[in-house]
C-alpha cells in the first residue's frame, strides 16, 4: 500500500490551472523530491494535500485512507505534517513553546484550560528530544526572536519531526540558508529513519538531487517527468523545462 | 520574580485593606466600579488582547445581563434565580455571536460584532415591554448571598472584591493552560495552528465562552451596583471604553485591563468632578499612553522601568571603572 496517493487532482484559481491532473504515487519510506520551475504548483499541491486547499477534484489517500474530504486540522492526527516555505513560527515564544506547540496539537490535553503547561514535563521534555535531533537543545528556552533565520528553519523542523509523522512535507527546507547549514539541514534530513516517508519540494538542485530517490517534475500544474534520480536527470525535457536550455 | 511577588502582595493587602484607609464612602464606591469594570475588561482581553479577535459588541452582553436580573426581579423571581439567568442568557448570547462573528477575524469580527452589539442597544432602547425603553428598569435591593447583607458600600466593595479576585485567578489559571496556549497560538499563526492539529475555530469558540461568562458576571455586578438599567449602559460608547481600558492597560497582559479599568473610571468619575471636559482629557491620555507606550501602560512601564535601571547600572560602573582609573592615575 502506497504512503500517498494523490489520483487526478485539480485545482484551478479562475482560468489557471495550478494543479491539473496530477498523479502521485509515493511509497513508504520512500524520499520523494518534486522540483519544477517557480509557478509551477508545487506549495499549492502540498497545500492541497495538507487539506489547507480543497481540490476542485481527484482525491488524496494516506495509506489507503481517503483523506480528500478530511478537515485539514484531522490530517496531522493520521500521521501528516508540513514545514512551511515561508516560515511560520510563533514570534513571541521560546523555541521550546514552540515545539511544545507541535506536541500539544496531537495531545489530548489541548483543550485543558486548567493544568500549568509548564508543569507538563513530559511535553518540554519530548520537545527537547525532538530540538536535540535538530541540534537546537542547548538553546531550546532562547526566544525566537533571538535566533537566526538558519535556527528558524530548523525549528519548523522540529516541530514537524516532533509529531512522529508519517508523512513528512518538507516545502523548500534549504531556502535562504548558507552553505554550512545547508549541509547541517541536510544531515539532520538523512538521519530521519526510514519509517517516515518524505516528501520534498526543493528548488536547490545540489543538495536535493543527492537526498532524493525519486522525482516528480511539475510545470504549469502537471506532473512532465517521474522516475529515479538518474531518468529525471537524464531525460531532456527535465533539461528544456528546468534548466531552461 | 519576587519583586512581582511583592508587588502582588502589596496589591492585595491595599485591595483587602481599602475601606479602613479610602477617605470616604464616594471613593469607596469608585473603587467597587473599577472592580467590576476591570472584570468586564479582563473578558474582554481574553479576545482582543489573547485572541487578537477586538469585539466592540461586548456592552450589549453585559447589557443582556444587567437587563435580566432587572426584568427577573421585577417578574418577582428571586436573586438566585435572577443571576443565573443572567449568566445563562449572556453566555447563551455570547454563543450567537460567536456562531455569527467568528466566520471572521480582524475588521470583519469588529464590524460583526459591532453590529450585534448595536442590534441589542436597539432592543433595548424599544421593546418597551420587557425593557422598559428609555426609562430602563428599577431594582428595589440587593441580594443576600450566604446570609450575608451587601446593602452597604463596604459589603459591596468585599463582594465585588471577591468576584474579582475569582475572575483574575481564573484568567492567570487559562492563560498558563494548554487551552491558553493555544488560543494564543490561534492569534499569532491559525494556518499553522490548523495544520499542527489544532481546531481553531472551536479554541476560539472556547475562548468567546470564557469572555462572556465574566463579561455577564460584570453586568450582574454592575446592575446591583446601579439598582438600575437603561440602554445607555450598553450604547456603542460603553463597549468602546471597556476595549480602551483593554489597550490603553496593556492587551494580552494579565494585570494591564485592570489598570486601564482603574484609569478610565478614575477620570471618568473622580477627575470630571474638577474638569468639565473630562472626555477630551481622557482622549489626550490615550494619545500619550498609544505615543510613549504603544503596548499599554503595563508592559510599556516595565519597559521603561528596566531601560532606566539598566541605564543607571551603566552609570554606575562606569562611575566606578572611571573612580579605578583615577586611582591608578594617582598611584606613580
Amino acid at each position: 500500500m502506497s504512503a500517498l496517493t494523490v489520483s487526478q487532482l485539480c485545482k484551478s484559481f479562475g482560468g489557471l490551472h495550478v494543479t491539473a491532473n496530477v498523479n502521485l504515487n509515493v511509497e513508504p519510506g520512500e524520499r520523494r523530491l518534486i522540483i519544477g520551475p517557480n509557478g509551477a504548483g508545487k506549495t499549492t499541491l502540498f497545500n492541497l494535500i495538507t487539506g489547507e486547499l480543497t481540490p476542485d477534484s481527484g482525491s488524496i489517500a494516506l495509506f489507503g485512507h481517503n483523506i480528500t474530504r478530511v478537515p485539514s486540522r484531522r490530517r496531522p492526527h493520521m500521521g501528516m505534517a508540513r514545514t512551511y516555505q515561508i516560515i511560520t513560527l510563533f514570534p513571541h515564544d521560546t523555541i521550546i513553546h514552540n515545539v511544545s506547540l507541535a506536541l500539544l496539537g496531537l495531545s489530548a490535553l489541548r483543550w485543558n484550560p486548567l493544568i500549568d503547561i509548564r508543569r507538563k514535563t513530559h511535553l518540554i521534555e519530548q520537545g527537547r528530544e525532538a530540538l536535540a535531533r535538530v541540534g537546537l537543545a542547548d538553546i531550546a528556552d532562547r526566544p525566537l526572536s533571538q535566533t537566526s533565520y538558519g535556527e528558524r528553519r530548523r525549528v519548523e523542523i522540529a516541530m514537524a519531526l516532533a509529531q512522529n509523522p508519517k508523512v513528512l512535507l518538507l516545502d523548500e527546507p534549504f531556502a535562504g540558508l548558507s552553505i554550512d547549514e545547508r549541509r547541517d539541514v541536510q544531515e539532520l534530513l538523512l538521519a530521519i529513519p526510514r519509517d517516515v516517508t518524505i516528501v520534498m519540494i526543493e528548488h536547490n538542485m545540489d543538495v536535493a538531487l543527492e537526498f532524493a530517490e525519486r522525482i516528480t517534475l511539475l510545470h504549469f500544474g502537471e506532473v512532465i517527468v517521474e522516475g529515479t534520480r538518474a531518468e529525471v536527470v537524464a531525460d531532456p525535457r527535465t533539461r528544456e523545462v528546468y534548466l531552461g536550455h | 520574580m519576587s519583586r512581582r511577588f511583592i508587588v502582588f502582595v502589596a496589591g492585595f493587602v491595599a485591595l483587602v485593606t481599602l475601606p479602613y484607609w479610602m477617605p470616604g464612602v464616594y471613593y469607596l464606591n469608585v473603587s467597587s466600579q473599577i472592580l467590576y469594570y476591570a472584570v468586564f475588561a479582563l473578558g474582554l482581553n481574553i479576545l482582543a488582547g489573547y485572541g487578537g479577535l477586538v469585539s466592540l459588541g461586548h456592552a450589549g452582553l453585559f447589557g443582556i445581563a444587567a437587563y435580566a436580573i432587572g426584568y427577573m426581579l421585577q417578574a418577582g423571581y428571586g436573586h438566585p434565580v435572577a443571576i443565573l439567568t443572567a449568566l445563562v442568557g449572556g453566555m447563551a448570547s455570547m454563543a450567537l455571536y460567536a456562531v455569527l462573528s467568528l466566520r471572521a477575524t480582524g475588521i470583519g469580527f469588529i464590524m460583526i460584532t459591532l453590529a450585534l452589539g448595536q442590534i441589542i442597544w436597539g432592543l433595548a432602547y424599544r421593546w418597551i415591554s420587557i425593557t422598559g425603553g428609555d426609562n430602563g428598569i428599577n431594582l428595589h435591593g440587593r441580594p443576600h448571598p450566604f446570609g450575608f447583607a451587601i446593602n452597604s458600600p463596604v459589603a459591596f466593595y468585599y463582594t465585588t472584591l471577591v468576584v474579582f479576585l475569582l475572575a483574575l485567578a481564573s484568567v492567570a489559571v487559562f492563560v498558563r493552560s494548554p487551552l491558553g496556549a493555544a488560543l494564543m497560538g490561534t492569534r499569532d499563526q491559525p494556518r499553522r495552528m490548523t495544520a499542527l492539529g489544532y481546531h481553531v475555530w472551536a479554541i476560539r469558540f472556547w475562548a468567546c465562552m470564557f469572555s462572556g461568562l465574566l463579561t455577564a458576571i460584570s453586568g450582574v455586578l454592575f446592575v446591583y451596583y446601579t439598582q438600575f438599567i437603561s440602554p445607555q449602559a450598553l450604547d456603542l460608547t460603553a463597549s468602546a471604553e471597556v476595549l480602551l481600558m483593554v489597550i490603553s492597560g496593556g492587551a494580552g497582559t494579565l494585570f494591564g485591563p485592570i489598570v486601564g479599568a482603574a484609569l478610565v473610571i478614575v477620570v471618568k468619575s473622580v477627575v470630571s468632578g474638577f474638569i468639565e471636559r473630562w472626555n477630551m482629557l481622557l482622549g489626550a491620555i490615550f494619545v500619550v499612553i498609544v505615543i510613549l507606550m504603544p503596548e499599554g501602560l503595563v508592559p510599556g512601564t516595565t519597559r521603561l522601568w528596566r531601560l532606566a535601571r539598566r541605564k543607571a547600572g551603566a552609570r554606575a560602573s562606569r562611575k566606578t571603572e572611571l573612580e579605578a582609573a583615577s586611582k591608578a592615575e594617582a598611584k606613580p
